[in-house]
């Protein structure tokens, strides 16, 4: 009996071979497959983006109340909260906000439904599409806060030039994100429209519509930021309130601790809109896996 | 209501797709029609529904249509075409929102159609919740709810798996039963043709020509067992079927040459 022969009898009875087997020995052995799937997935872990939030604020605090970080550099949170609480008291933070949110919430509905509008042109007809197209292609790189003085020309100094910065600016990202939702809704879900003899204005409600809503709302949580920058851009070069004047005028005094306030304060309205808006994208598109 | 295709032809660019093309579907009848990939089955149907017109010759409707059809040329299509953000009550309301009917017509439809094809208890169930089998008898549902005079199914088992398409096969047997319904019916499955068919139409390898029209007159309830007579049409169709395949190889043999 050879060596080969024994370690397969050992095999076949489930005992690995022994130490010095034969090279026949290695390749009967039991072993685990290597497991080498798993990651690429994420997932939801909760709590962990507060977690850096406050281990941040706590490190600055301590910072800023050892001398580390000057107080001429960088304020402390609990000086910049403290002159977030005297805008509460003295009541400025709802004029400022107010003046802000009715601006941004103006514009940016207007520039919204005005963007699906003509994206929604855009994507059903082919003449809307051939002759707006490459204006939309050729407006919507120019920042807008450029165009402001127009705007105040064109608008008047007051609220309309605010409005109609924010106005085009999601005007054109949301115009983008519409032709290209309706271009990628199902064709066969049209024709099964059209074989059922569905109207035209059926088709586009019914089926074009709901088909490009993902891609709406992913148009509008772009357009929503650009609102808030050239929200804040906008009132910087003329107003009397807003969040953005607000800034400016802590900025031009060199009143860093209220700076930083009405900064958190932008924050604050940013993750607010992104919130609302995934709010809308749960219930909108419930129907998705 | 009767169909009558009238030397019904077609090119897409400068490949003939269809040539000449004679076809009659009675009422109360399923035709079946079969040939390899590419001889321009599906678009036959297309021309049959009106949802393309062909080059030449043309596609009749003999007879008014059945009281209270509400699109007598109904289409089921082979990737279920359901909207999927509606519900199966809303997807079969879909089609009927277009008609007038009253609010309690419509849903009394609904209820009616749901009944008929067993799917009542999945009413309020979005489609990504449904197997692919439970989606097709919600297109299916929906395909009836319109009372068509003729069916225009096309390739409708196709995306199922083989157990699903029995099923199917089953209930559409079934449904025939009990309600009669004219379709036309294109697949390139010979036992769904040999199962589902009163006449199948053999078509050719592009251009589409009708190579034969075999007529089986058992009873559709009477398919079930093994029947040496089917299995010896399903031979028959498959050894037409392969010759077109070999013949559309020397073909492009020659083209090449």
């Amino acid at each position: 009996m050879t060596l080969s022969d024994t370690s397969a009898k050992a095999s076949a009875h489930g005992e690995p071979a022994g130490g010095e087997a034969s090279p026949g020995a290695a390749d009967t052995r039991l072993q685990p497959v290597p497991f080498r799937g798993g990651g690429f997935r994420p997932v939801r872990v909760r709590f962990v983006g507060l977690l850096v939030f406050a281990v941040i604020l706590v490190l600055w605090e301590a910072g800023s109340q050892s001398g580390v970080i000057s107080n001429l550099v960088l304020p402390a949170p609990s000086e910049a909260f403290e002159a977030f609480r005297q805008l509460v008291e003295t009541g400025q933070l709802w004029r400022h906000l107010g003046a802000s949110l009715q601006r941004l919430i103006v514009g940016w509905t207007l520039g919204m439904s005005l963007g699906v509008a003509v994206g929604l042109m855009i994507g059903l007809f082919s003449l809307a599409r051939a002759g707006l197209m490459p204006l939309v292609s050729a407006l919507f790189p120019i920042p807008k806060i450029a165009l402001l003085p127009l705007f105040v020309i064109w608008f008047g100094i007051g609220e309309g030039s605010k409005v109609a910065t924010i106005l085009f600016g999601s005007f054109f990202p949301t115009v983008i994100a519409t032709s290209g939702g309706v271009d990628n809704v199902d064709r066969s879900l049209v024709r099964m429209g059209q074989s059922f003899g569905l109207s035209w204005w059926s088709i586009v409600r019914k089926i074009i519509l709901p088909g490009a809503m993902p891609a709406i709302l992913s148009g509008a949580r772009i357009s929503a930021s650009i609102a808030i920058i050239l929200l804040v851009a906008a009132e910087m070069i003329g107003a009397e309130y807003g969040v953005g004047a607000f800034i400016l005028m802590a900025g031009s005094l060199f009143a860093t601790d209220q700076l930083l306030a009405g900064v958190a304060i932008l924050s604050a309205m940013g993750l607010i809109v992104g919130w609302l808006i995934g709010r809308a994208e749960r219930w909108l598109l419930r129907w998705r896996s | 209501m009767d169909l009558l295709l009238r030397g019904v032809s077609h090119m897409y660019g400068d490949t003939q797709v269809l040539r000449d093309i004679d076809l009659a579907v009675g009422e109360g009848e399923i035709v079946c029609i079969i040939g390899p990939s590419g001889c321009g089955k599906s678009t036959l149907l297309r021309f049959i529904g009106g949802l393309e017109r062909p080059d030449a010759g043309e596609v009749l409707l003999a007879g008014a249509p059945p009281a209270g059809s509400l699109n007598p040329l109904t289409y089921v299509f082979q990737d279920f075409a359901l909207l999927p953000w509606r519900t199966v009550e809303g997807n079969v309301s879909l089609v009927l929102e277009d008609h007038g009917l009253s609010a309690a017509e419509r849903r009394g439809i609904i209820d009616d159609v749901l009944a008929r094809t067993s799917l009542s208890d999945f009413k309020t169930a979005l489609p990504r919740q449904l197997s692919g089998g439970m989606k097709q008898r919600v297109a299916i549902a929906r395909a009836l709810s319109v009372r068509p005079a003729v069916m225009l199914m096309d390739e409708p088992l196709s995306a199922l798996d083989s157990q699903t398409r029995e099923l199917l096969m089953d209930d559409l047997v079934g449904l025939w039963q009990r309600e009669r319904f004219t379709a036309c019916y294109v697949t390139h499955n010979l036992a769904e043709a040999v199962r589902l068919g009163h006449k199948i139409v053999v078509l050719s390898r592009r251009p589409g020509r009708i190579r034969e029209i075999v007529e089986i007159d058992r009873d559709l309830a009477d398919r079930q067992q093994a029947d040496a007579k089917l299995d010896a049409i399903q031979r028959d169709l498959w050894q037409l079927l392969r010759d077109e395949a070999r013949a559309a190889d020397r073909e492009l043999a020659d083209d090449t040459v």
